[in-house]
């Protein structure tokens, strides 16, 4: 098992004191190599869910088990490092760093692992989404898809074995949606990588075999329910 | 990539604002430089320049400091002459059992040329051929050189010898002859002339913007002789002129119509020195004091020259403490910017810490590469300011004079972009992932 989630508690405090219950999952697993797709309505939590699987955010209760690795347990230098060695991210925003090119802004994705960047591989990436010719370019000079696969190269470059994909298509234009797609899927079936993605698009989650709505695994989510939206 | 490859994108990124905050570092380094070479220079050449002789002696009317100073370094008003008879008491007299050499100046007349004015210094032979000007690294004595012609012989009453800095400046050679002017102003009388045979080689000190005439035909020149005692008091126009043209009978001026304005005194040791002092400050006559030129010019370093450097490194620094402030405010007010990037590394794995390290190598990035621009800048405007420098007041500054504490710019640039940077740091640090990458609930 790739991912595994048990009993996992989280809730924020609001301005007025009131403690809003935000995650509450008493199971959640992926497959390793397997790609599943996350739905559910905005505010329900997948964010969030993310970010503590990814270690951004700390759990107030369970454990979460990534590759057999217990990050709740972890001291944060050390979960800061096992995200940058086990885990890549691709975010809405691509969240390219626009002082950096494309090749280094995928460099950027191996430098904090503890290993020496390895140039050919970051090139090889880029090579493999179809950038070959724009490594020397920065996010400013490259169109929105571009832009995503660049982002994508990168989540991968780490050789991660868990990918989160944070609705990665949501600002990529319709004529490129389907290529992000294509391209996450095809790398995490050559490299056996556990995927799991976050969308609102019926025409993506079609095409995948599982589709978890967060509201079916998390029981926090009635509670939220009677919230103010995000 | 490393730290410092991601911290100079960093900068490359917001180019003009780090140039700037670079240039302000820059400026005050450049400043920090120039204080500290100038005044090591400074202090090296007011203390070479008084090397060479233990005791100055001259009129006892006057400060030890306007003495040193119209003799060392030919500035100034001279004091009133002491008597030819003093002098020979170094030569022949009561002082002369503690004397080695003594080497009598006169002075009053100067030298003009397109605006710049030089002082003409009536002097013997022994000045060049038995002083020294100080010792070189290896302890031994410099002794004065010709870089062309040789020293006059007192037999040549009308011979005089240049110092480099008069030579480069007026083009005056062995051969050429010039007119010394009676008194500073440059609309006094002109004496007759004085033909060059040697040209010193450059010494480092004051002699080189001075002219070294024969004595024995300044006292030939008008208005440089007493009144004979049983002379008429005032001379006709015309019969000083004759004097004049009859000094290359080169009938030397009897002694007792003689007057010198100082005398430089060697001694044969260190005790000989201090006795002669005494001997000369307490004597009977009171007439001449005598001054250990080295104590004068160490007291003018301390008193007034030191002060000053304390006064314009703490100026210096302040500049340098605004720089580094700018460098705070350039890279803090960026944060706000970069709250973003930052979050994206802590995604991507790096550790608070090392967010952290990524802005300080900014800060200490910025503060070094404006420090060592102004390093160069310093000893650029050396380089071009020498010559001016060294034209007004004498001092020779080159582009390659570094110093020693110079090098002790670089650590403390390294801690001061440290402390100025750490604020930024800390933000970075405390950055919250979640939040600032716009995650939900």
């Amino acid at each position: 098992m790739m991912l595994l989630l048990e009993n996992v508690r989280k809730s924020y405090r609001e301005p007025n004191g009131e403690v809003l219950s935000i995650l509450d999952i008493e199971r959640f697993s992926l497959e390793k190599g397997e790609q599943v797709v996350l739905r559910g309505r905005s505010g329900c939590g997948k964010t969030t869910l993310l970010n503590c699987i990814a270690g951004l955010t700390t759990v107030d209760e369970g454990r979460i088990f990534i590759d057999g690795q217990d990050i709740v347990r972890l001291q944060e230098v050390s979960r800061d490092r096992f995200r940058a060695r086990h885990i890549g991210i691709v975010f809405q925003t691509f969240n390219l760093l626009p002082a950096f090119t494309a090749l280094e802004n995928v460099l950027l994705g191996m430098t904090f692992t503890g290993q020496k960047p390895d140039a050919q591989r970051a090139t090889k990436l880029l090579q493999d989404v179809g950038l070959g010719h724009r490594l020397t370019h920065k996010p400013s000079a490259l169109s929105v898809g571009e832009q995503q696969r660049v982002a994508v190269a990168r989540a991968l470059s780490n050789q991660p074995a868990l990918l989160l994909a944070d609705e990665p298509t949501a600002n990529v234009d319709p004529a490129h949606q389907q290529q992000v797609i294509d391209l996450m899927r095809e790398a995490c079936d050559r490299e056996n990588i556990a995927m799991l993605l976050v969308t609102h698009s019926p025409e993506v989650s079609s095409q995948f075999e599982r589709v978890e709505t967060l509201e079916d695994v998390n029981r926090a989510v009635v509670s939220v329910g009677v919230s103010s939206a995000r | 990539m490393s730290f410092f490859k991601i911290a100079w994108r960093n900068i490359e990124q917001r180019a003009l604002a780090s140039s700037l905050t670079g240039l302000s570092m820059a400026l005050g380094v450049m400043l920090m430089i120039l204080v500290i070479v100038i005044h090591d220079v400074a202090v090296d050449q007011f203390e070479n320049d008084a090397e060479g002789y233990n005791l100055i002696v001259g009129g006892s009317k006057g400060g030890d400091l306007q003495l040193v100073m119209t003799t060392v370094f030919h500035l100034g008003k001279p004091l009133y002459p002491i008597p030819w008879s003093y002098y020979q008491k170094f030569t022949e007299g009561e002082f002369a059992p503690y004397t080695k050499v003594a080497v009598p100046y006169c002075l009053g007349d100067s030298f003009h040329h397109e605006g710049s004015q030089f002082r003409v210094v009536a002097t013997s032979p022994d000045l060049f051929g038995k002083i020294v000007y100080g010792a070189n690294a290896d302890g031994s004595d410099r002794q004065y050189e010709f870089q062309s012609g040789e020293n006059f012989k007192a037999e040549n009453f009308f011979d005089a010898v240049i110092g480099a800095t008069v030579a480069r400046k007026t083009g005056l050679k062995v051969g050429d002859t010039f007119q010394p002017t009676h008194g500073m102003s440059s609309g006094g009388d002109k004496h007759i002339e004085f033909t060059i045979v040697g040209v010193l080689a450059p010494t480092g000190t004051a002699n080189d913007r001075a002219l070294f005439a024969n004595l024995e035909g300044f006292y030939l020149l008008e208005g440089h002789a007493l009144a004979p005692e049983d002379s008429v008091p005032s001379h006709k126009e015309s019969e000083l002129a004759q004097s004049e043209s009859e000094a290359h009978s080169h009938e030397p001026l009897p002694e007792a119509q003689r007057e010198v304005t100082s005398i430089l005194v060697v001694c044969k040791g260190p005790f000989d020195a201090m006795h002669l002092d005494k001997l000369v400050n307490k004597g009977k006559d009171r007439v001449a004091q005598a001054v250990a030129p080295r104590e004068v010019v160490t007291r003018l370093l301390e008193n007034i020259v030191g002060p000053v450097r304390v006064v314009l490194m703490v100026l210096t620094v302040l500049i340098i403490v605004v720089a580094g402030i700018s460098i705070l405010v350039s890279i803090y007010n960026s944060m706000s910017e970069r709250s973003h990037d930052i979050a994206v590394m802590r995604a991507l794995g790096a550790s608070r810490a090392a967010v952290m390290w990524i802005i300080l190598f900014e800060s200490i990035l910025l503060s070094l590469l404006g420090g060592l621009a102004g390093v160069v800048l310093g000893h650029a405007v050396l380089g071009l300011a020498g010559p001016i420098v060294e034209a007004h007041s004498g001092i020779s500054l080159k582009f390659w004079e570094f110093n020693w504490k110079e090098a002790q710019l670089i650590p403390g640039l390294l801690i001061f972009a440290s402390l100025v940077g750490y604020l930024p740091a800390l933000t970075a640090y405390r950055t919250d992932v979640g939040k600032t990458l716009g995650s939900g609930r």
